[in-house]
């Protein structure tokens, strides 16, 4: 008995040992990257939100003119955790803003988005942040894998008018591959939601 | 020390008459799910493999100091830690191909082909030996992912090496081979699918079933000819 109970004592020390080093060892690397991995995701994030907008249709930085939306607001574009707006302005003067906008409804989760929208309500560009989507088979959504959210551009709450916001399949304008239609139903569904936002926040954003 | 007999005979084993794919049929689940192109395919064997390489090496030094009961919780913890630095270390310093492979990494924990050869080899082997048969089992998992990753594109898609250029740069955007034309929109959904995957596999482990009985029948015939004559 008492020799099961020392064996016993001594496996759990063991396994204390193991988990204490082993533990130290993810949390050293974690520290070294903790950095870099900051740095890359805000460097990735400038990229994509410049990427939504046309070249040299703005000259402001636009991480430094972001606004923090209300929970409300931000929960209305689908965000959990509060969501950013970023303003493009040319000679002083907002010209576009990108919204943090999240579809919640995709087939693997979440996909966060960012949508760039003119001062007329059409959309400039939409791009997408971080998505979970089958490889291969949903995540080309993602302009890294096809053009498909280039559709986007040019786009309006008046032009497809509001019910024909949706993909083909459903009855409305936008693409969306054979056998892969949960992804694309998610993007249109989230991009029309910000434009709604828009059009009836538009003088508190652009004004 | 590793000799180069013990070192040709891990290679074979871990390459070609042990394969994890299609002869230990393990690891199945990323074999499956990451095989719609070559690269997603080859992008994940790679990374399997090099955590095989560690894993195997981490076990064998460490082995004296595991008692044999919790041999398996320790095991796991060593390969998870393992698994977990590499996520952290690729999403530093190798975010693109860290993005495309996304959630199959930390996946590689639960890839059973890693804690078998931590359980059946490195647990009574040396560390040179470990590491070997951890890299080039991961390299039979490899080959296995590209075959069959190169069948499930060239069927379903028409394409090869699509994605090539998240792993290594714009450039290699034009390496992306096209079997049928772009032009064509040529789309095989069932090949892209799970159940692509699925009987893609199953040909490739009857394959190799095929091949080994090929290359054992001519002693087999030759013996049974000795016996008539």
């Amino acid at each position: 008995m008492k020799a099961m109970i020392s064996n016993g004592v001594r496996g759990a020390g063991i396994l204390a040992a193991f988990t204490v080093v082993f533990t130290a060892l993810m949390a050293g690397a974690y520290s070294l990257t903790r950095e870099i991995v900051l740095k890359n995701e805000e460097q990735a994030r400038t990229q994509l939100i410049a990427q939504t907008l046309p070249a040299g249709s703005y000259d402001n930085n636009l991480l430094a003119d972001t606004r923090l939306l209300s929970a409300e607001d931000s929960r209305r574009l689908g965000n959990d955790k509060p969501a950013s707006i970023y303003l493009a302005k040319k000679g002083g003067k907002t010209v576009a803003a990108v919204l943090e906008a999240v579809a919640p409804d995709g087939y693997a989760g979440k996909i966060q988005l960012l949508v760039a929208v003119a001062a007329n309500g059409n959309v400039l560009g939409v791009r997408v942040v971080t998505q979970q989507e089958t490889p291969g088979l949903g995540d080309y959504i993602d302009a890294a894998k096809s053009n498909w959210i280039r559709q986007f551009e040019g786009k309006s709450l008046a032009s497809p008018e509001v019910e024909r916001w949706k993909v083909r399949k459903d009855g409305g304008v936008f693409d969306s591959n054979a056998g892969a239609t949960i992804s694309p139903r998610a993007v249109v569904g989230a991009v029309k939601r910000t434009l709604e936002y828009v059009v009836v926040n538009r003088t508190t954003i652009f004004e | 020390m590793i000799t180069a007999e013990e070192s040709r005979k891990i290679t074979l084993n871990g390459v070609w008459k042990q394969n994890p794919g299609v002869v230990q049929i393990l690891g199945m689940c990323p074999t499956l799910a990451m095989t719609s192109t070559v690269v997603n395919g080859v992008s994940l064997g790679v990374a399997t493999a090099l955590v095989m390489l560690v894993s195997g090496m981490a076990v064998a030094s460490l082995r004296q100091y595991v008692p044999n009961e919790l041999r398996n919780p320790v095991y796991i913890l060593i390969i998870a830690a393992l698994v977990t630095v590499l996520d952290l270390l690729m999403n530093a310093y190798l975010r693109d191909l860290y993005l495309v492979l996304g959630i199959f990494i930390p996946l590689i924990t639960t890839n059973c082909i890693v804690l078998a050869r931590a359980e059946a080899f490195a647990s009574k082997n040396g560390v040179l030996q470990s590491g070997l048969d951890g890299l080039m089992m991961g390299i039979g998992a490899t080959v296995v992912l590209a075959v069959l990753g190169a069948a499930r594109e060239v069927l379903g898609k028409g394409t090869l090496f699509a994605g090539l250029d998240l792993v290594l740069g714009p450039q290699a955007a034009h390496w992306i081979l096209h079997i049928v034309p772009p032009e064509y929109n040529y789309q095989f959904l069932l090949a892209i699918l799970p159940p692509g995957a699925f009987i893609g596999f199953g040909f490739l482990v009857a394959g190799k079933a095929w091949l080994d009985k090929r290359a054992s029948a001519p002693e087999a015939s030759c013996a049974t000819g000795h016996a008539k004559g």
